[in-house]
């Protein structure tokens, strides 16, 4: 009994201490998307320096990626020899959405930092990006060929992440 | 296109939402671009004639429960919700066993004192105790 009296508010000090400890290296900013193994929301968006609308479906059949940015946005500045190098490499196309971009703007920035893009679409009021449960820049969707989301990466891309997650997932997809 | 959208229920449902960007502020509160958008996206469907759970679901299928700021009754939430109440039923049983264990004490010591008196004569060190404690009381301060 005695021991228990002891033990007892060192149980509930190692319990409430773990929790802090395990909420140390968990980023609020990570919100885990629920559109993962779902189909991606369709849409129809003006395509940048190119006449017409672009949609998803003309993706069917095919892994892609879907990469969110903005000439506004400092960390696509980052990521982006990232997507550069996965465009040279083909390993994935790769389309891009302009988010909240004046077009001017983003074609100036592509011109600057090079262009990964398949296609670019422009999403001026955001419409879309709701859709697709986007909330900053930049964001990145991976989609199978049946136009399923399977993979969302948040924030810039990594090397790490890349080679880590990104690759056996695409190369998974790919092998089907 | 807003001039139809009840400026009540527009306040209600942007007060339950998180903005995403800042994330300790609600759709009403916040500033941030991607607020206006989604106070916007709110006003569209209301003026659509879209009922308030029809909205919050929208929002959830593409943000996650995390939009929510009253989080939902449900399998991953359910230490959320009854976590607090756990924890007094805890406290409570703690203290009524804290008690229970006071007052059985009170009573076996009212017995012994009873049964010392009346059945069997207390022993050495008792006895001693006693003569001390009456010493201490008596010695002059």
């Amino acid at each position: 009994m005695k021991t228990l009296r002891f033990l007892i508010p060192v149980a509930i000090f190692a319990t409430i201490g773990w929790f802090l400890l395990k909420g140390l290296d968990r980023d609020p900013r990570q919100v885990p998307s629920p559109l993962i193994n779902k189909p991606a929301p369709a849409f129809s968006l003006p395509q940048l320096e190119q006449a017409g609308n672009w949609s998803p479906d003309s993706m069917r059949g095919q892994v892609w990626l879907l990469n969110v940015w903005g000439s506004w946005c400092a960390a696509c500045v980052i990521e982006h020899p990232l997507l550069n190098q996965l465009a040279e490499n083909k390993v994935v196309p790769i389309v891009g959405l302009a988010w909240k971009d004046v077009p001017d703007n983003s074609i100036a920035w592509l011109r600057k930092y090079g262009n990964p893009y398949s296609v670019v679409v422009t999403d001026r009021a955001g419409q879309v990006a709701i859709d697709w449960g986007v909330y900053g820049a930049p964001e990145t969707f991976l989609i199978d060929q049946q136009g399923v989301i399977r993979y969302k990466q948040i924030g810039p891309f990594t090397p790490e992440i890349i080679r880590d997650e990104l690759l056996p997932m695409v190369r998974k997809l790919q092998s089907r | 296109m807003s001039e139809t959208a009840d400026p009540a229920r527009l306040k209600k449902l942007s007060e339950e939402l998180r903005c995403l960007v800042c994330q300790n502020q609600t759709l009403a509160d916040s500033n941030a671009e991607l607020a206006v958008d989604l106070r916007r996206q709110v006003e569209t469907m209301i003026s659509a004639g879209r009922s308030d759970r029809e909205i919050r679901d929208y929002m959830v299928e593409r943000y996650g429960d995390f939009v929510l700021y009253r989080p939902p009754m449900q399998g991953n939430t359910l230490a959320l919700w009854l976590g607090p109440f756990a924890m007094l039923a805890g406290g409570g049983l703690i203290w009524w066993l804290v008690q229970r264990r006071s007052h059985l004490a009170a009573q076996a010591s009212l017995a012994d004192r009873g049964s010392a008196q009346v059945s069997a004569p207390p022993d050495q060190a008792e006895l001693n105790n006693r003569r001390d404690r009456a010493r201490d009381l008596l010695r002059p301060r």
